[in-house]
């Protein structure tokens, strides 16, 4: 016992040199600490990477990755050549492309709603219920979309009072991209203002007090103090979206997909699942998955970039 | 010192509260109409629609869901997917966000850039399959829980927290002679219960949710969660054949069906629905701790 306890006291003196050995030896509890996620990372974040070179060969499971042929670039050259790589790539640049411009703005203006009111108890309750949708899950989403907009459903129900027949919103490609970005926007914009939220919270009152005393109103004194407040969380909010563009979810358009609506919903995701798990072509899926994660982190360097040069320096990594 | 408004900013206001009014409307009426819907009785809801009189209400659609042994089964497993999957993930951020906050770690530098590198660019959905297909994962619970069970997030979440505790107890605890053992588990362990509230509640939240990992992992349906029930009976339409007796003819099974959806939809939402008022201000933390970098 005594000498555990010396032992302990001595490792955290920090001695002047040392071999990595020996120190990981002293502090083997803190490797030890890592090692659970650190062997998880290479197992699951890593191996995939590795495995990604199947995309360069002619991939057959019963060869293995090592034993398989290279075949180069055939597999991207495939997908580039391909009927399909126009419509795909252009369904998933505008979905999210679309979803971005029109879901940015929304919790801003929530935000500078919420912060006009003056009661704290009724905005923590409008609060409570604009937050809510944030934890419902994509897959009721999707479902609750598939019964309203149903051709019996109650929003065809207001519209076949009106005009007389029901509109096919779920098989109408036209409709799909409308649908998918306001339901989007329908859940996560409540939960996407609470960041500027919080940041017009902490704006001084005085400030305020004293443009009122100056003589400016309401909307000068919105956009003379509290825009300027949450102008620099706006432009990492919105550069971050930019960047992560091309990384749509595959989970959302997947369940919205009806056999009529592909023209525009398939998206680079939805065909990488396709081809790869429901039809078996592993290499030409991974070729496409392959390129997508290119096409992103292209995205994210030029991005991060433009985050260095606005926040003088201060990257995101 | 109150500010003064003009009529202009009056009017300014009353619009104000109309467009917050009107938005809490559009996300809660949907909900609203979800759950009348679910207490109808089937015929006159595909007949007529909602209807507030008590005689036009039943609980068919519930007593459709609550009987229904897929249903449950997915319960059941949600519930354990999602304990053990917020168990593993607090237990592995917690631990690695700890050691990371810690100036002694030598190689601090390459091991943060190596999860890093995990956020930004991965192998793909292809790759990860077949690496979960080849160490014999598939079709077996390990696959929805281990996988994702590192993220990165998280790590850096702890991390930033654990940073947060002074190093003074730290200190002070080595110079008494604790063990390093003894003084995550003695001093900064009870002091990091709201992290570990925080990271528990989004993974657990998250796994509630979600249906991808399982579809693609878990052919078996007894293993299947919620969420791909739910898929089944709202989406691809299918009712399974044990919650409508075969006897029961065609038009029976369209007469429930629409019912079906809505008391599914109330009852795979209700313990997020219970938790969430309760928790809001862990996961508004969440979000904060988050943004903090």
């Amino acid at each position: 016992m005594q000498n555990s306890i010396e032992a302990n006291a001595r490792s955290t003196v920090p001695k002047a040199s040392g071999s990595l050995l020996n120190f990981m030896k002293k502090h083997y509890f803190l490797y030890l600490m890592l090692a659970p996620a650190l062997i998880l990372t290479l197992i699951f974040k890593y191996g995939p990477m590795y495995g990604a070179i199947i995309a360069f060969k002619d991939f057959s499971p019963i060869k293995g990755i090592m034993g398989s042929e290279w075949v180069g670039f055939y597999n991207f050259e495939k997908f580039l050549s391909s009927p399909n790589f126009e419509v795909i790539f252009m369904n998933t640049l505008k979905l999210s492309f679309f979803g971005l411009v029109l879901s940015f703005p929304v919790p801003i203006l929530l935000a500078l709603m919420l912060n006009q009111v003056r009661r704290s108890a009724i905005k923590k309750n409008i609060q409570l219920f604009l937050y809510a949708p944030n934890f419902i899950s994509v897959v009721v989403v999707v479902g609750m979309l598939f019964i309203f907009l149903s051709p019996t459903g109650p929003i065809n129900q207001i519209f076949t009072w009106a005009t007389g027949e029901p509109m096919m919103f779920m098989s109408r490609p036209e409709y799909f991209r409308w649908i998918y970005i306001l339901s989007d926007i329908w859940t996560s914009a409540g939960w996407a203002s609470i960041i500027y939220v919080a940041a017009l919270a902490n704006v001084d009152p005085e400030l305020h007090n004293a443009a009122n005393l100056d003589g400016a109103n309401l909307l000068q004194r919105i956009r003379h103090i509290d825009l300027p407040t949450i102008r620099p969380i706006m432009a990492i909010v919105f550069i971050l979206a930019a960047g992560g563009i091309m990384s749509i979810g595959f989970e959302k358009a997947y369940l919205m997909q009806t056999a009529t609506n592909l023209p525009t919903s398939e998206i680079i995701p939805t065909y990488v699942y396709k081809i790869g798990l429901q039809s078996g072509d592993y290499a030409y899926s991974a070729a496409v998955g392959l390129f997508n994660s290119l096409i992103n982190v292209v995205l994210l360097i030029t991005v991060n970039f433009i985050v260095k040069k606005l926040n003088e320096g201060d990257g995101l990594y | 010192m109150f500010i003064k408004h003009s009529r202009l900013d009056r009017f300014i206001l009353a619009l104000n509260a109309t467009f917050l009014t009107l938005a809490v409307l559009v996300v809660v009426l949907p909900l609203v109409y979800v759950v009348i819907a679910s207490f109808m009785d089937p015929s006159v809801l595909l007949s007529h629609g909602l209807s507030f009189k008590i005689s036009d209400w039943s609980l068919e659609g519930y007593k459709m869901i609550l009987t229904n042994p897929a249903m449950i089964r997915g319960f059941g497993n949600a519930v354990f997917y999602s304990v053990a999957f917020a168990l593993l993930t607090v237990l592995v951020s917690i631990c690695a966000g700890y050691a990371l906050s810690d100036d002694r770690l030598k190689g601090k530098g390459f091991f943060m850039t190596l999860f890093i590198i995990t956020m930004f660019f991965g192998g793909g959905l292809v790759p990860t399959y077949l690496l979960v297909k080849n160490l014999g994962l598939l079709d077996t619970v390990w696959a929805v829980i281990i996988p994702g069970a590192v993220n990165v997030w998280n790590i850096i979440l702890s991390r930033t927290f654990f940073k947060g505790v002074p190093n003074e107890l730290r200190e002070a605890a080595n110079v008494d002679g604790a063990s390093e053992m003894r003084i995550f588990l003695g001093i900064v362990l009870p002091l990091s219960k709201p992290i570990i509230f925080v990271l528990a509640l989004y993974a657990f939240v998250g796994q509630w949710n979600s249906y991808f990992d399982a579809m693609i992992y878990l052919d078996n349906p007894n293993l299947h969660p919620l969420q791909l029930v739910l898929r089944s009976i709202l989406i691809q339409n299918q009712v399974d054949p044990g919650m409508i007796s075969d006897q029961l003819a065609m038009a029976e099974m369209k007469r429930l069906s629409e019912i079906i959806k809505y008391a599914a939809i109330v009852v795979s939402s209700l313990p997020l629905i219970i938790m969430y008022p309760f928790f809001q201000k862990y996961f508004e933390k969440g979000v904060m701790l988050g943004s903090l970098k």
